[in-house]
Formats: structure tokens, C-alpha cells, sequence
């Protein structure tokens, strides 16, 4: 049991002071909120005190919307509107999507991620997402009594850019401060080593709804560093079902299915998996709408050796995380199981096995990275005190490259390494004279561009007349704390450049999200404008109190006229916090970000010369 | 950028972390820097900040992610001391290579296609195993070269011959891929 923390007096911030903060696992089956009270980590229960709320969204004609168990209780009446494992589809496209055959919605194949028809309209997965998200918000301001103040929005470690992007999409369409992506296992890492007082190297086996990672991660007093991450993000629980259900369809001889009866049966036959975890046998029945009854008995033995192939799939990247890793089975400490599919235990016999020891069951694998995102989110909004927090480092999964000569891959950020991490290439013309370059940025570890995932195209115009191979283009990459990738070129003889957030060839643009709020605040009959000017506001007032607790610690970084100049700007945008302008704020935060600028980077320079200093004090 | 971040980050990797420059690694003393500096500039200490030090952090945190993998990789330590010392290693324009080295270069390659044509896991950890031990041999006498007999012309050679092992070193893991 974790102990409770008494703070030093006057060093945490008093608890009216505390700001809001939730962590949100965005789960295939299932999604949780979860916030840090009184130093504790809890799940927020629903109104009738129920933890969970499945992953279901059920679209009713006239733009109403259900989610969570009411949805789940029509979706065999109503498959075609009401969406289950909407993760799943997270910025992917048609072809991408496993079993889209036995799927009973209507999808549109729209360019980068699929959508579905509905009775309410085509909807994007991201859409979808955000139904779910804005329940859990709702139940959280709820349930704390205010508006929160940020989130931190889980998603697998092995999760690639463009399904990162489509996930924090969603929380903003939700209305949420995300504050920042947080690779599943590595929640579930904090919530178990802060638990724990955990040191060593552990490995984090998180077998989800509908997608698998593993990573492996090294403990230390107030740091978690994530090694190695390896996975599967077409693999979960749901595949399990179907695996039953296209058995006991076989077994029945059913004829192709309607879509009511296929919802049906994959509900009885997820049912009947999580009884095989308790019991020997476990017996599906269903009348069919044709008015065919289905009775079959499966028992466990059957079941363990028609998903074999399934527990035999997350072997693979367990060892590759390893040998990324450079260790071996014996110098990991414990295995860490997340996520309701390893509750069955042909998973548990398989990590045993392969790890050499038993697995840790002792954390909730339904709740634990919910917990470990709240405990983040607490970090992240400024509400522990110093010395009290940790440092996390995290990694991206997947390597980054860029399409060269002859469709192949040229990496230019390796899987694994840590982020915020930056690299930049050189390319060269091809051709005498070439005045353009199409780059074609990918992601994946295969040699060939068409194995790997397409993330963006873009193109450098302009450049000089040259011949061949003598234009120098510096193509950078740069992934941010979240993992989310953004790219600019730049030829160096003539300086002409060009930069991508990679988003727009597959996510929604910025307009695009900017109309969809638009659209479900005119349901919510709120005004957009309203909403636009509390935004800027809370952001301006962010802004000013984080520059003036700067300037009270550091203020001797700066001459007498900077520090004026920096008060100056200070001072225009706080006058302009309590009136209605908005354009007017947000000019006067560009002002001020402007201002401390140099500020910003004369403190970033005394935090790494404090540290050296720190260090060679403390090793004298 | 004023004048004291422009040094930060243009500062060479051994510099950032306090640590003399030298092929010879005290790992610990590394990593404790490494540790320290990102607790003062790591993008979590300024998720509320303004977006002046959220810029400013997220280059100095990429900038010290960057140093630290630097200094990790034997071949890069190897080549960023080098470049210290007015030596271009030359992975580009350089190839020419012992004809002996080169001839064992051909026969690992050969080894490896075997055991990826067999779909045998064994030999690839055998394969692997051997990659390594060469490998710490050649740091060796890289750390040998540069450190105590101050050979950087010479270091050049054996740290590009480094290179090769490390290109098949990632050949080898791909393999696995297609064996598992």
C-alpha cells in the first residue's frame, strides 16, 4: 500500500491552491479517468460508482450521443451506429484495419484515416475518441468541482506518429489542456515502481483490448528510463474473441452472419473468454435473428490451442526489446502485467515461461496505467513540490526516415532513442538542374518505403539551378516530449526552406478541428467564441504568473533594461487578462514570449552549469 | 540566441557533461550528469511554462539526449574525439580497407545469409555473440590509440573498421526479423 505524504509546511502548494489535474487511459475495451487526492492516486468513479466506462459510442438520429454501458447494452440491436475498439481505426486507413470484413460498419475509406457512416453522419475515429473523452471530463470536473486545468492522455508505447497525432486531436476536440501523451507501459511503470519503491531493470508486459507492448524500463530512485520498447499495435484482447468467434461460427455452421448476429456473437464469445480465466469450460448460446439457435461448449484446452498463435506473437517483440536492450532474461527484476488480457492464463504461463519467474500481478491491470497517467498529470501541473517529483525519460518505438533513391528507407532517428530527440540529414539533387525535391518522410524498420508507414509528403521549391549531387538539403527532424514528429528542409547554398508538421497528408488540419468544435459546441449550444476567449485568457494568465516567478528567481540573469523591457510586456498583458479582446491577449503573449526569450535560454544554461557544479560538490 | 546558449549548445559532448574528453568512459559519472541536467531542463519541469522556455527546453533537452547517445556509442565517441582533434574519420570517402579485413567482412556476411536462409535463431546469436567480442577488441585498441599513444591518424583506421562491424551488427538484428 502506498503511504500517505505529509508535505513540509509552505512547500506544497495548499490544497484550494491544487490544480486540477486527471490522467486519462484512452483504452480499446474500456477508458478510465483517474486524479491524485490527498496524495493518492484514485480512479474516478461514475455516478452509480462504477470505474470503467466502455469504449462504446452509439450515434442516434437528431445528433445525439451515447457512451459507455448504454451503449454497450444496444449495440447488438443498433451495429451499425454504435462503435466498439474505435482505437483501433486511430489514424489508420482501410487497408490497415484487421478483420474490417467482419466489422458490420459502413466505412468510408477518407485519405489517411478511415471513417464510418453513421445515422448521424460520417464520423472519424477521432470523433469517436472524443465522445469517450468528453464523458470522462465531464465525470471528472464533476466529480473535483472545477474545470480542469490539464490531462495526461495515455496511448501504447508502440503507437506510431499518426496515431499519436489523431489522440491528441481527440483531447483537444474533447475540450481537454493535454498536457501530455504518455506511453501506457511507462504509466503503468510509475504507478508500480512509486508503489513499490521498485529499483532495477523491469520489463512491462501491457496486452491491451487491441494492442500489445512491451517495454522495458531501468528504476531508479526518482528516475523511470525507458530502455527498450517493442509491440504489436494489432494485437489484443479483441483478437482473442475473434478468434472464439469464428470457431464457435465454424462449429455452428453458421451461414455469413447479419451484422446484429455477428455483434451478438462476438459479445457472447468475450464473455465466454473471461469465464474460461475462472472456469474449465464456458457455453455460448444465442438465438440468431433468422430464429437459428447456437449452443456450443468450449473448454480451455480448445481455447488455449486456437489462440496459441496469438500468445505466441508477443515472444517476438519481447526478444527484440531485449537484444534493443543489450540484456538478458536473468537481469530483468520483475515482469510487470498490464492491460485485461493478461488476466488469461495461457499469457501468464507464456511470461512465466519466458522470463523465468512469475509475473507481478499485485497492481489492478485494469486501473494501473490510469493511476500512473494521474500521478504524471500531477507532476506535470506544477503540484509537487521539487525534490518530490521524478524525471521521465521515454523513447519513440518505431525508427524515422526519409524516401531515397529507388523506394528505399533512409533512417534518420533510430527506434529506441530517447525523446526529445532531433537529427538532420543531407540530400542532394539527382538530376542537373532539379529545382524541386519531393520528401517523403516514413516510419517503420524495413529497408523498402512500401513497408514501412507513409507519415507525410511535402515539397522544397525553389532551389538554384545546379548540376547533379551539388545542392546541399538539410532535412531535420524533431520529436517533442509527446513523440510527435514535425520536419523542415532547408537547401544551404540559396537558404530556401520548407517545414511540416507531419500531420496534414493523414490527421486533421487545424481548420479542420477548429470547424468540428465549432460543430459540437453549436449542439452544446456554447458559444465558440466564449470558449476561444477563456482559452487565451487561462493561457495568458499561465504565462504571466510562470514569467514572474522566473524573474523572482532569476532576474540577476538580466541587465536593468531587459528586465524593464520584460516587466513592460508583463504588464500589457496582464492589463489585458480582464478585458474581452482576445486577439488583443494573444498579441500581447506573442509580445511577451518574444521578450524572454533570451531569458528563457540564459536559464536553461545556469540549470545544466548548476547541475555540473551539483555533481562535482557531491562526488568530492 | 544569446552568447552563452549558443556555447551551451554548440559546446563538444564531453564539455556538456563536465567530463575530460577521452575514449576511456567513467559510465557512472555519465549518466549522473546526464540525470542531473535533465532534471533542470527536461520539457516535464516546464509543461506550464511559456512558450519561450518550452522552446528553449525542448532544445536543450534534444541537445543533451543527443550528447549523451554520442558518448554512449563507442564508434561515435570514437569519431566525435577524433573530429576534436582536426582528424575526419572519412566513413564516406575513405573505403579502402585491409584486404584482409575485408575478406572476413565478406565471410560474416556470408555466415549470416546462411543462417537467415535456414531460419536458425542459434547461429544468429553465435553470429552475434562473435560480432561483440570483436567489437571490444577493436575498442580497445581504439581507446589504446587515442588515449595513451594520442594515434589519431591511426585511430581513424581501426574506428572505421569499427563502422563495418557496427553496420553488420544492425544486419543481424534485422535478420532476426525475418528468422523469428
Amino acid at each position: 500500500m502506498a503511504l500517505l505524504q505529509i508535505s513540509e509546511p509552505g512547500m506544497a502548494p495548499a490544497p484550494h491552491e491544487q490544480r486540477l489535474a486527471v490522467g486519462i487511459d484512452l483504452g480499446t475495451t474500456n477508458s478510465l479517468v483517474a486524479t491524485v487526492r490527498s496524495g493518492a492516486a484514485t480512479v474516478l468513479p461514475d455516478a452509480h460508482g462504477r470505474p470503467l466506462l466502455p469504449s462504446i459510442v452509439r450515434y442516434l438520429p437528431g445528433g445525439r450521443v451515447e457512451v459507455g454501458y448504454a451503449a454497450q447494452a444496444r449495440q447488438a440491436d443498433d451495429p451499425k451506429n454504435t462503435i466498439v475498439s474505435v482505437k483501433r481505426f486511430m489514424g489508420r486507413g482501410l487497408k490497415d484495419v484487421a478483420h474490417a470484413e467482419s466489422a458490420p460498419y459502413d466505412f468510408v475509406d477518407a485519405p489517411g484515416m478511415v471513417q464510418v457512416r453513421t445515422v448521424a453522419g460520417v464520423k472519424s475515429p477521432v470523433e469517436v475518441s472524443a465522445e469517450i473523452l468528453k464523458v470522462l471530463r465531464e465525470r471528472a470536473e464533476l466529480s473535483l468541482q472545477g474545470s480542469l486545468s490539464g490531462a495526461v492522455i495515455t496511448v501504447p508505447a508502440y503507437f506510431d506518429d499518426a496515431q499519436r497525432q489523431a489522440t491528441k486531436d481527440a483531447g483537444r476536440l474533447a475540450g481537454l489542456n493535454v498536457l501530455r501523451l504518455l506511453n501506457e507501459p511507462t504509466a503503468a511503470a510509475i504507478a508500480y515502481g512509486l508503489d513499490n519503491a521498485a529499483e532495477g531493470v523491469y520489463a512491462v508486459y501491457d496486452l491491451g483490448g487491441g494492442t500489445f507492448d512491451l517495454s522495458i524500463l531501468k528504476l531508479s530512485r526518482g528516475v523511470f528510463e525507458v530502455i527498450a520498447t517493442s509491440g504489436d499495435s494489432m494485437l489484443g484482447g479483441d483478437d482473442f474473441d475473434q478468434r472464439l468467434f469464428c470457431w464457435v461460427a465454424e462449429q455452428a455452421k453458421l451461414a455469413p452472419l447479419a451484422p446484429r448476429d455477428m455483434r451478438l456473437l462476438q459479445v457472447k464469445s468475450r464473455e465466454a473468454k473471461e469465464a474460461l480465466t475462472f472456469h474449465s469450460e464456458s457455453r455460448i448460446n444465442a438465438r440468431l435473428s433468422s430464429g437459428e439457435f447456437v449452443d456450443v461448449t468450449v473448454d480451455t484446452e480448445t481455447f488455449c490451442s486456437i489462440t496459441q498463435t496469438l500468445v505466441h506473437k508477443t515472444l517476438g517483440p519481447m526478444r527484440k526489446a531485449l537484444r534493443d536492450a543489450g540484456l538478458s532474461v536473468d537481469e530483468v527484476k520483475g515482469v510487470v502485467m498490464v492491460g485485461g488480457a493478461t488476466r488469461m492464463p495461457q499469457i501468464q504461463r507464456a511470461v512465466a515461461e519466458f522470463f523465468r519467474r512469475d509475473p507481478l500481478n499485485n497492481l489492478d491491470p485494469d486501473k494501473v496505467v490510469a493511476l500512473g497517467a494521474a500521478m504524471q498529470a500531477n507532476v506535470l501541473a506544477g503540484n509537487k513540490p521539487q525534490g518530490e517529483d521524478w524525471l521521465l525519460l521515454d523513447v519513440i518505438p518505431l525508427s524515422l526516415g526519409i524516401e531515397t533513391m529507388g523506394g528505399l528507407t533512409e533512417k534518420v532517428i533510430p527506434r529506441n532513442s530517447t525523446i526529445p530527440a532531433a537529427r538532420a540529414q543531407e540530400f542532394t539533387t539527382f538530376k542537373d538542374g532539379q529545382t524541386g525535391m519531393s520528401l517523403h518522410v516514413v516510419q517503420g524498420e524495413r529497408e523498402l518505403v512500401s513497408d514501412c508507414r507513409s507519415l507525410a509528403r511535402f515539397e522544397l521549391k525553389g532551389i538554384p539551378p545546379m548540376a547533379a549531387g551539388a545542392a546541399r538539403v538539410r532535412v531535420s527532424f524533431q520529436v517533442d516530449a509527446d513523440g510527435l514528429l514535425s520536419v523542415s528542409a532547408k537547401e544551404s547554398t540559396s537558404g530556401v526552406e520548407a517545414s511540416v508538421t507531419v500531420k496534414p497528408s493523414y490527421g486533421l488540419g487545424d481548420a479542420e478541428i477548429e470547424r468540428m468544435l465549432r460543430d459540437s459546441f453549436e449542439h452544446a449550444k456554447e458559444d465558440v467564441h466564449a470558449r476561444a476567449l477563456a482559452e487565451n485568457r487561462v493561457e495568458g494568465q499561465r504565462l504571466v504568473e510562470a514569467t514572474r516567478s522566473a524573474l523572482q528567481a532569476d532576474k540577476s540573469l538580466l541587465s536593468a533594461e531587459e528586465a524593464a523591457a520584460i516587466e513592460l510586456a508583463l504588464t500589457a498583458l496582464e492589463s489585458l487578462l480582464g478585458g474581452s479582446d482576445r486577439r488583443a491577449i494573444k498579441r500581447a503573449a506573442d509580445a511577451l514570449n518574444r521578450a524572454t526569450e533570451d531569458f528563457a535560454g540564459r536559464r536553461m544554461d545556469q540549470g545544466i552549469r548548476r547541475a555540473l557544479a551539483g555533481r562535482k560538490i557531491g562526488s568530492l | 540566441m544569446n552568447a552563452a546558449a549558443e556555447r551551451a549548445l554548440t559546446s563538444s559532448a564531453f564539455e556538456l557533461f563536465g567530463l575530460e574528453p577521452a575514449f576511456a568512459l567513467d559510465a557512472e559519472a555519465l549518466e549522473r550528469s546526464y540525470r542531473e541536467i535533465q532534471a533542470r531542463v527536461h520539457p516535464d519541469r516546464f509543461a506550464r511554462a511559456g512558450d519561450a522556455e518550452r522552446r528553449a527546453s525542448l532544445q536543450w533537452t534534444t541537445r543533451v539526449n543527443e550528447a549523451y547517445r554520442a558518448l554512449r556509442d563507442p564508434l561515435r565517441r570514437a569519431s566525435h574525439l577524433l573530429e576534436l582533434h582536426g582528424v575526419d574519420v572519412a566513413f564516406e570517402t575513405n573505403t579502402a580497407m585491409p584486404p584482409e579485413f575485408l575478406m572476413q567482412q565478406m565471410e560474416l556476411r556470408e555466415s549470416l545469409e546462411e543462417a537467415v536462409g535456414k531460419k536458425d535463431a542459434a547461429s544468429l546469436d553465435a553470429l552475434r555473440r562473435d560480432l561483440e567480442q570483436s567489437k571490444r577488441m577493436l575498442e580497445k585498441q581504439i581507446g589504446e590509440s587515442i588515449d595513451a599513444r594520442k594515434d589519431y591518424a591511426g585511430a581513424a583506421g581501426l574506428v572505421r573498421k569499427l563502422m563495418f562491424l557496427d553496420r553488420l551488427g544492425a544486419e543481424i538484428d534485422l535478420a532476426y526479423e525475418a528468422v523469428e
